[in-house]
């Protein structure tokens, strides 16, 4: 682990007395602060707590809030609701994944871009939907979607 | 302070407010009020009261439950009634304060109704409409009405009197008291509250535990969420007085870490009742003594379930296990816990300070008291109800809900969100407590009730819901892990144009063996929808499957989209519009639909100008339509005929 990463962990776990009820909090708040959870820090965190590491790696890997690559500047999140799939939206997620080269649950090589599904916003008047950060697209289309990424 | 320093000071607080000789400004900002635009009509509200120099008390409030007429703006002169204005935007603040709070006409045409005594000419008490009418509301009692961060409106209202007077009662007494009242579980299993609470006060031991569970994951049901943001109090009373009664030492709050606003008012509201001695040790001086941790969900719905819960507040994976042992003698780290939904508690402080007699007066025989609806879906009025149980799903749709909008026909009102079922037209005379829905195929469940219109596929619906139970099956049980894969792919099958006959009764066998065979209530109820919906839809499935057809013209791979060579001007309208280009035409020339490239999205039919009505839309038919574009001819020149009917 470099220095940098190493001494932002060990202030997360200074606040915990290491009981197995910290794990998912210490998870969460790592990933909080790191934007995912790197490889090195679940070792940290599992020698903080004495469990072995397929301890940890299991708990974090059962959880959909933990993610193991760096996510990207931008998350872009295309909505799976039944509404937003009625109208199109398996088709708006296809280009999408074609414009940035990367399925849901991946990030682009250059850290710009993150791609996840969803399964719905609440914003079902304007399907199908596309979220980037906190920006609500609404009635997207394919032609849109090179629009709103760039 | 003693309690009654506290209250009587609240008392004043609030009398003072009620009473100001400024004008008050209530505003609706809970998540849905966010989502609908009401942080800048706030900002709207704040820069105009500055601009004319108008110094108004400016109050946030929670969900009264009225999503559809988002965002909500309440309005208090001094002496006058407080004028509830709906579909508020930033555009006619100005014009409002102006109208109303500067001068005296109060805006009949954008009032929704009046709160509280007394009346305004050409305005409806709001409470006396059809929408609010029929309801009953305890648990939300406060929300929208109180400002959810200043815990002395809360005490004003009563707020923690029940605990006050649970703590003059022995512990069994408070158990009497909430089986009296006939309160079930409100997460949606309504297992009798009073008795839970009973085995876990017997169970050996001096260490207890007590749990709120606020995971609400089911897609649709935003109950929870509404009461922790705009009244979370209620929810901390009812735990304090639960933890009394069983003996409980320590408490948690598992809340899905997807609710931010929920979770900040929570802790706001914890730091709030521990200054007031409220929680804590020696609670208002007594013996007893409670402490509240919150624990954030990490993204699984299956920890919604009690037992792995538990397990994910004790760093594990989220995984069920077997009962017995039950949590009541043997949960958290092996101690007695008892676990309630958030709306649970909500109905515990409420009894304890009105009493179960009063409680129970609502409600019917079996099912006591009210329930809180998230109604949504095809339905006018959406939004946030509470009913007292016993009322028909009728009254709840056309009368609270306002009926089906654009003139559709109802098809049905699906309950209990993944683990529940659909229920047809022929069942809205149907009694809404938790025998009788059981009784249909469906269940209680937490809240959630979606209404469904001719123009939903009930195939579709139940394979969405199913794929979303697939999606989060824990794995531990193979016949749940692998039962609702297959039943998936067949589902996936049958609405692609895939599906065989046999599958009907393949579905229903492995429905049964996936409830056989799953440990948890996920499993356990994952097929509902499936089998609710073969149970009253069952010619919607062999549509799909015989006829490759579906009749709500929803299952996109069964769709076709065709453009009527005897109506089609040639405008090109949907042809610059259709964003997979798959339109060929001219200007004055029949234009025609690539159905290879047709990524059926509807565009087309959306866009064609209602006075030709050329494109339709159908499903198991063709259409015949030239190869290539042809010229329109002038003698077929068309004056605005409704729908088409397909050539042969």
């Amino acid at each position: 682990m470099e220095s940098n990463i190493k001494e932002q962990l060990d202030d997360i776990l200074s606040q915990y007395g290491g009981g197995n009820g910290d794990l998912i909090p210490i998870l969460q708040e790592a990933q909080e602060r790191f934007g995912y959870l790197p490889e090195g820090v679940m070792a940290g965190i599992a020698k903080f707590l004495r469990l072995p590491e397929g301890n940890v790696f299991g708990v974090a890997t059962f959880y959909a809030q933990f993610k193991f690559t760096p996510t990207g500047k931008r998350m872009v999140k295309v909505c799976r609701g039944t509404a937003c799939h009625v109208r199109g939206g398996a088709r708006i997620l296809n280009e999408v994944e074609r414009q940035l080269g990367i399925k849901p649950g991946e990030t682009t090589d250059d850290l710009e871009y993150s791609l996840e599904t969803i399964a719905c916003f609440g914003s079902c008047a304007l399907a199908p939907v596309v979220v980037i950060d906190k920006t609500v697209y609404g009635r997207m289309t394919t032609k849109k979607v090179a629009e709103v990424l760039h | 302070m003693t309690f009654d320093e506290i209250r009587s000071q609240a008392r004043a607080e609030w009398e003072a407010l009620e009473h100001s000789d400024k004008p008050r400004i209530l505003v609706g900002t809970a998540t849905c009020g966010r989502a609908s635009g009401a942080l800048t009509v706030l900002e709207a509200i704040e820069s105009e009261l500055a601009k004319r120099n108008i110094g108004a008390i400016i109050t946030q409030v929670g969900c009264i439950g009225l999503c559809y007429a988002e965002p909500l703006v309440d309005i208090v002169k001094p002496n006058r009634p407080r004028i509830c204005y709906g579909n508020v935007t930033p555009e006619i603040i100005p014009q409002l304060i102006e109208d109303y709070v500067i001068n005296d006409n109060p805006r009949p045409d954008l009032a929704l109704g009046t709160i509280g005594d007394g009346s305004v000419d050409g305005i409806p008490k709001l409470f006396e409409l059809p929408m609010l009418k029929p309801q009953v509301r305890i648990v939300l009692r406060n929300c929208g009405i109180i400002d959810p961060e200043n815990i002395n409106h809360y005490i004003a209202q009563g707020g923690y009197s029940g605990l006050v007077r649970a703590l003059g009662m022995k512990p069994e007494e408070v158990i009497e008291e909430i089986k009296r009242s006939g309160l079930r579980g409100r997460g949606g299993a309504g297992f009798p509250t009073g008795l839970k609470w009973e085995f876990c006060r017997k169970a050996p031991g001096k260490v207890k535990y007590l749990i709120c569970n606020a995971d609400e994951g089911d897609p649709g049901a935003f109950m929870n969420r509404s009461l922790l943001e705009g009244d979370p109090h209620a929810v901390l009373e009812g735990m304090l007085i639960g933890a009394y009664a069983i003996g409980a030492t320590e408490g948690y709050i598992y809340i899905r870490a997807e609710y931010p606003l929920a979770i900040e008012r929570l802790e706001l509201a914890l730091r709030q009742v521990a200054e007031y001695g409220l929680v804590g040790d020696n609670i208002l001086g007594s013996k007893f003594s409670f402490h509240v941790t919150i624990k954030q969900g990490a993204g699984a719905f299956v920890c919604g379930e009690e037992t792995a819960m538990m397990a994910s507040i004790e760093g594990k994976r989220g995984m069920p296990r077997s009962r017995p042992p039950f949590p009541a003698q043997s949960g958290l780290w092996g101690k007695p816990t008892n676990i309630n939904n958030v709306g649970t508690w909500g109905h515990v402080s409420a009894i304890l300070q009105r009493g179960s007699n009063w409680y129970a007066s609502y409600g019917s025989e079996k099912s006591k008291g009210t329930k809180v609806f998230a109604l949504a879906g095809k339905v006018n009025r959406t939004g946030l109800i509470e009913v007292p149980m016993g009322i028909s799903l009728q009254e709840i749709i056309y009368g609270v809900g306002g009926g089906i909008p654009n003139g559709k026909r109802f098809k049905a009102v699906q309950t209990g969100g993944p683990s529940g079922g659909f229920l047809p037209a022929g069942l809205l005379n149907l009694s809404v407590d938790y025998e009788s829905l059981t009784e249909a195929g469906s269940i209680m469940g937490s809240g959630g009730m979606i209404v469904l219109d001719e123009d939903n596929c009930i195939v579709d619906i139940a394979r969405y819901f199913l794929s979303f139970t697939q999606a989060e099956s824990c794995g531990k049980c193979v016949l749940c892990r692998l039962g609702t894969k297959q039943m998936l792919d067949i589902l996936e099958d049958i609405t692609t144009g895939k599906g065989k006959l046999e599958d009907i009764d393949l579905l229903e066998d492995l429905a049964k063996d996936v409830v056989a065979g799953s440990l948890c209530a996920l499993g356990g109820t994952a097929p509902n929808p499936v089998l609710t919906s073969i149970r009253y839809f069952r010619d919607e499935y062999e549509a799909h499957i015989k006829d490759k057809r579906c009749p709500a013209l929803a299952c996109s791979e069964l769709v076709s989209y065709y453009i009527l060579p005897d109506k089609c001007q040639g405008c090109g309208i949907c042809l610059r519009d259709c964003p997979s280009e798959a339109i060929s035409g001219g200007k004055r020339m029949v234009h025609i639909i690539d159905q290879g490239k047709c990524i059926k999205c509807g565009t087309c039919l959306d866009v064609c100008p209602t006075k030709f009505s050329a494109v339709v839309k159908v499903s198991g038919e063709k259409v015949t339509v030239p190869s290539k574009p042809i010229p329109v001819t002038a003698t077929k020149r068309n004056t605005g005929a409704s729908g088409g009917s397909p050539l042969d």
